[in-house]
This record gives structure tokens, sequence and C-alpha cells, in this order.
């Protein structure tokens, strides 16, 4: 093989190799929700859908504590009705949070959940949240946003609380221009 | 492909010297002068990154707030790692490499040379763009050089996006000189010479090669997250979204681990060319060295948590990752004995490349401790984001990296020029530097250890003299780099005539040739010496 054509070859192996790995670093992306979801790490596991009624473990008290974040340009008053819930394991128990948008523009929210421990955020089971939807404010309006969780029986032992908090995200902007690209498409 | 067939017209015309005037620079395929051209720009970008460190340092000297805005400190120390890193350590090793691996293995020139030339002439517009930040509204970067989201995308100053192209294009000089390094090992050796006969230097720059191409692209990938995020309206690293701010840092660390290992690598190969030139030895266990070296490359793939201990990994992930971590010290142990197995009972002389040679080992095995310190993951919680992380990767970074850079222009100037250097002037900015590097950075450990934060212009009083020290000794190293350049000028200029092997024990193909080496080298493929045979 001449110098030239074997130059050739391994530059285009090496080319090809480059752009793998730059799919690759894409690819971290997805991989990394999935790594996430199996192991529940970061509390970012969803945990949603309906969960089958069961008996009540009284044996053990657990300890919910609801906490509201805002993401500082966020204007709204957002914050949960109880801050302290205490169940037991397999029992449903619902609560809401409160939001009021006092700005005078509508705007749209999305509220991202986290659990700590991390541990225990696989056995958090949210049968309805509002995180799973945008939730659309107009000026001036305020809405009660419904949670309805269990806390699976499964839980281990030692722990007896555990934290559930909701960052709330203005995404107003990012809506209004996929709205705007739809219509621009439908057009 | 055309730039594939060039090999052949540098054959043609290999009876004329270089073209004259700025021509000569802008269209050269020569790997010589390319060579040049990057040793020369990463000096430059030496010199700059370096004044950055000393306005830090200034600002440092004292506790409040004297010289410059909060915010400003911050471009600084963003813009003083940037610069270091892809602008002064990583340019002048492929100058390194330009410049010896085709005369180490007995090549004519690098096997892609005008993609040779380009991409040395990304690098100065990489960089006009990068520093012309610091004068745009909203100035330059400020998020730190590891730029975590949403620092670096939804608190970013606008100028962001110059840098995330800045970024592209390093990325695509880096990537392109390591296929041409590669495409110049694996093609290129001159007959005989077999993979467990190449120079150390040209293994270590093979592995490297293969660094850079598993993990710019990563980089590459990345900063178009980011600019997507910014400007596109995703949402990789925007929990408002539905991202995760801590998949940034799992992609940066991706890339930012092996990178560690680019700047330091090829050190250790430069390193492994010196100690045995100046001991008068063969190298002590050389496919030892070989094997060492790859293991620490692979293993730098699965190390990159250790960087995040504090994000909230599970324990196993913090178990896993402290092991892994601390795994690396078997093959770097293994070099550092072996550099030290080839000096015992050598003959040894000190001259000025073995001097830095000889503190990169001592210095850089420091850091390499400190390293270690900072992988045990329950004691990473109190040091993280400290001075102590700051005195760590510095001295692997400035007593190593830079050292061995030093020790590599030292040690190849008389064949570069032609002319020995004058090594009054040698030693005396070694033992400068080396008095300025420890004054500077070993205090860092202890304010590290005592609590400072880094990137914080401010601090606390009990801190007060140490930084005074660091600070003086800061400015003491970065004054005696203009002896450098002067030693670099000199030597450049005239001085006593080198032989063709300008030091007595030095081996390999390189001191075959004349001093300075012609324009054209190996034009026929060279018949080994005997100490390669």
């Amino acid at each position: 093989m001449s110098p030239q054509a074997a130059n050739r070859r391994l530059v285009r192996r090496l080319v090809v190799g480059c752009v793998l790995m730059f799919g690759f670093g894409f690819a971290m992306v997805p991989l990394y929700d999935v790594f996430c979801e199996v192991t529940g790490l970061n509390g970012k596991i969803t945990n949603t859908g309906p969960v089958a009624a069961s008996e009540a473990d009284t044996s053990r008290q657990i300890r919910v504590r609801l906490i509201a974040v805002h993401n500082e340009e966020m204007p709204w008053q957002f914050g949960p009705q109880q801050n302290l819930i205490l169940t037991h394991p397999g029992e449903m128990k619902q609560t809401a949070f409160m939001a009021t948008n006092p700005t005078g523009r509508r705007m749209v929210a999305q509220a991202i959940p986290s659990v700590a421990p991390a541990e225990a955020a696989r056995y958090l089971h949210k049968v309805n949240c509002f995180c799973f939807e945008q939730q659309v404010l107009q000026s001036g309006e305020s809405v009660e946003m419904p949670l309805l969780f269990v806390v699976d029986k499964n839980l281990p032992e030692h722990i007896r609380s555990l934290t559930l908090s909701y960052t709330l995200f203005d995404i107003s902007p990012e809506v209004s221009s996929t709205e705007q690209v739809e219509k621009e498409q439908s057009l | 492909m055309s730039t594939l067939d060039t090999t052949l017209e540098t054959h043609s015309d290999e009876h004329h010297g270089p073209a004259r005037g700025l021509g000569r620079w802008l269209f050269t395929t020569n790997h010589k002068d390319i060579g040049s051209m990057y040793l020369w720009f990463s000096l430059l970008m030496f010199l700059v990154g370096g004044s950055m460190a000393l306005m830090i340092r200034a600002e440092l000297f004292q506790p409040g707030l004297q010289l410059v805005e909060p915010g400003f400190f911050n471009q600084m120390t963003t813009m003083h790692g940037l610069i270091m890193v892809f602008g002064a350590v990583m340019p002048a090793f492929v100058g390194l490499a330009n410049w010896m691996v085709p005369m180490m293995i007995g090549a004519p020139d690098m096997a892609l040379p005008r993609m040779n030339n380009w991409s040395f002439w990304i690098l100065p517009f990489a960089f006009a763009m990068l520093i012309s930040t610091l004068f745009m509204a909203g100035g330059a970067p400020n998020f730190g050089w590891t730029f975590y989201a949403p620092l670096s995308t939804t608190y970013a100053p606008p100028s962001v996006t110059y840098f995330i192209f800045a970024i592209h294009m390093m990325g695509i000089s880096s990537i392109m000189g390591a296929i041409n390094i590669i495409a110049t090992i694996l093609n290129m050796r001159a007959p005989g010479m077999t993979m467990m006969k190449l120079p150390l230097f040209c293994w270590t720059w093979l592995i490297t090669a293969f660094l850079l191409i598993a993990v710019m692209p990563v980089l590459a990938g990345v900063v178009t997250m980011m600019l997507m995020d910014i400007h596109f309206g995703t949402s990789f690293f925007d929990a408002g979204g539905g991202g995760d701010p801590v998949l940034f840092q799992h992609v940066f660390w991706f890339f930012g681990h092996p990178e560690v290992y680019i700047m330091i690598l090829p050190a250790f190969g430069i390193i492994s060319q010196i100690i045995p030139a100046f001991a008068r030895k063969r190298l002590f266990g050389y496919a030892s060295m070989v094997y060492a070296t790859a293991s620490i490359a692979i293993l730098s793939f699965l190390v990159w948590a250790h960087h995040m201990f504090t994000v909230g990994i599970p324990l196993a992930g913090e178990l896993f990752f402290m092991y892994a971590t601390m795994l690396i010290a078997v093959p770097t142990g293994v070099k550092v004995f072996n550099w030290v197995a080839t000096m015992f009972r050598g003959s040894m002389s000190f001259e000025t490349p073995m001097l830095f040679a000889l503190a990169f080992v001592v210095l850089f095995t420091i850091g390499g401790f400190s390293g270690l310190m900072l992988a045990i993951a329950p004691v990473d919680f109190q040091y993280h984001d400290t001075y102590f992380v700051v005195a760590h990767f510095h001295y692997v970074l400035v007593p190593g990296a830079v050292f061995a850079i030093m020790a590599g222009v030292y040690y190849w100037l008389p064949k570069w020029t032609g002319h020995m250097l004058d090594e009054r002037m040698g030693r005396l900015h070694f033992w400068l530097s080396f008095i300025g590097v420890n004054i500077t950075f070993f205090p860092m450990h202890f304010i590290g250890l005592a609590g400072m934060p880094r990137r914080i212009p401010d601090y606390a009083l009990q801190f007060a003299d140490f930084n005074m020290v660091a600070s003086v000794g800061a400015f003491l190293f970065g004054l005696s780099q203009l002896i450098f350049v002067w030693n670099v000028i000199a030597c450049v200029r005239g001085g006593r005539k080198a032989e063709a092997r300008a030091w007595e024990g030095a081996e390999g193909l390189e001191w075959e040739v004349p001093s300075p080496a012609p324009y054209h080298t190996f034009a026929e493929p060279p018949k080994l010496p005997k100490s390669l045979r």
C-alpha cells in the first residue's frame, strides 16, 4: 500500500472516531437520564401514575416535609399548604401547593420535583401531581395545585423522614417561542 | 483529500530553502516552521496568561478589594485558566511534536503537511476571538475555566457565544494536530524502527493524540449543548425544562480528566528523553514506561467524577471513583521510580535541561501526592474548591507541564538554532523559577486546608500572610520568565556553535542530523544508529 493510501485510510478512521465521540457526548444526555432513573440518583426518579391501594403500615410513621423553591427569576408566590405531613407507609395522602401570579402578564410555570435523601426517591409515588403539567396563570390569578402521594411500604427502615421539594421555573418565554414556531409552521 | 498528496510535493522541492517574507510563515507546510510558530505562539500566550495570573495575585496581595472589581477578577481567573490550558500548554506540546517527532522517527515531514499549516493558523484566530471578549460590553467569560452551567448559560455574559466558538476552533485545531501526529508515527517511521524502539516522547505523544481524538469532540459537544441552551431554547442543563446542571459536570469532566493527562503525558515523554541523556544511561524500564503511559490513558476515562464528589453521588459511586483514582498512582509511580532508577549510578551532569527535568520529577511528585489526598472522597468534602485544589493542579501543571516544556526547549534549542545556550543564564532562570514557583504555590496548600475558597477576590484576615508570600513568589516566578524569553532570543541570534550531538549523552535520530537541523531532513529514510538497532 502506498503511503498516501495508508494515510488516507488512517485519517478516515480517525475522523470517524471523532464523529462518533461527538455523538457520544450527546448520547450522554439520555444515558444520564436512564442511569438516574434506574438508580434513583439526584432524587430525579419520576414514580408517577396510579398505585394499587394497600393497607397502611401503621407501625411506622414517616415525616414528609414539603418545600417550595423559587427559581430566582420567578416572581410567583408559591408554597405548600402544609409544611409537614405525618403519614404511614402505604397510606394515600393529599395536599396541595398554592401559587399566585402577581405580575401583570400571563405566565407559564413548570415545577420540578426532587426528593431527599436520594435513596428514598424511588419509594415516594406521586399518584397525581401538578408537576406533570405546565401551569398557566393569568395576571393576578391564583390556583391550588393538588398533590396525591403514597410512601412505599418497602421504604428502608432507617429512613424516618423525607423531603419533597419543588422548584418552580418560569417557562413562559420558551413556551411562547415554541408556540410561535408551531404557528409559523402551520401557516 | 488534497492535503494528503503534499508529502510528494515536499519531496520534490527539497533542495530549496524556505520561501522569503511573510508568505513563508503563512503558507508553509514545513514541520520545523510550523513547530516554531506553535512554540512562539505558545510563549506569547504564556506571557498573556501569566500577566493575568499576576493581576490575580496582585489583588490577593492584601485582604480587601484594592485593585480590580470582583467581576473583573472573575474574568481574570477564567481567562487565565483557558489561555494557559488551551493556549500555552497544549500548543507548546504540539509545537515540540511538530519539530521533534519527524526527526526522531526519521520521517521527512509530518504525514499531512497542509493540514498541519491549517491546524496552526486556526489558533491565532481562536485566541483573538477569545481575548477580544475582554473589550466587549458585559465583559469576558467570568464563570471559571470549567464553565459550569448554569453560570455559563443562564447567567453568562453575552460574550459567551464568542467563547463557545473559540473553544470549537481550538478543538478542531487540536483534533487535526492529533490526527497528524498519529498518522506520522504510525505510517512514517524509518525502516527498522519498530513500535517498541520509538523514542518515549513519540510514544507518549501517540497516546496523547488518541486521548485528544477521544475527548476533544466531547468538549465540542458540551459547548454545542450550551450554545443550544443559550440561543435555541433547548434545556440540556436547565432544570426548568427537564434538563440537569449536574449533567454538564459529567460531560465536562468526561472531557476534563483525560484533558489533564493530555497536558502531562507529553511532559513525561520529554523527561524520559532528557534524564537518560544527562545520566548517560539508557532509560530504565522502557517497556514498563510505555505500558504505564497506556494504563494512565485508559484509567483517565474512568475517574472523572472525582472532580464532583460533592454534588451528591451515591456512596458506591464515590467509592468506585475514589479507588479508580488511587489506582492511577500505580502507573505514575512506575514512571517516577523508572526515572530515579535511570539516574541511579549514572554519570550525571547538571546542565539547564537536566535541572528542569529533576525539578519536574520532584515537584510533579508533590503534586501527585496532593492529588492522592484529594482523591480520598470523605476528605475531599473539606478540600473541594479550596486553595488546596489550586495548589495541587498548579504543582502538576507549572513545575510539571511547564517545566517539562522548558526542559524540552532548552534541550532541543541547540538542534533548532545551531547555538548552545548561555548556561549561566539558563541556570539563573532555573533557580529563580524553582524558588519562585515553590514560594507561590506551597503556601496555597496551607491556606487551602485552612479553608480559603478559590476564585474569590477577597479573603478572611487569617489568610493574609500566606497570601502575601504567594503573591511575592508569583511576581518572582513571573518576572523570571523574562530571562527565559531573553535566553531563547539570545540563543536564536548567536552563541557557541552546537555540534550535531549537542549534549554528550544524547541518543536518538534527531542528534544524527547537523545543528541547526537543515530545512529538510531525512528525505531519504536514515539507517538507524547503533543505539537504536
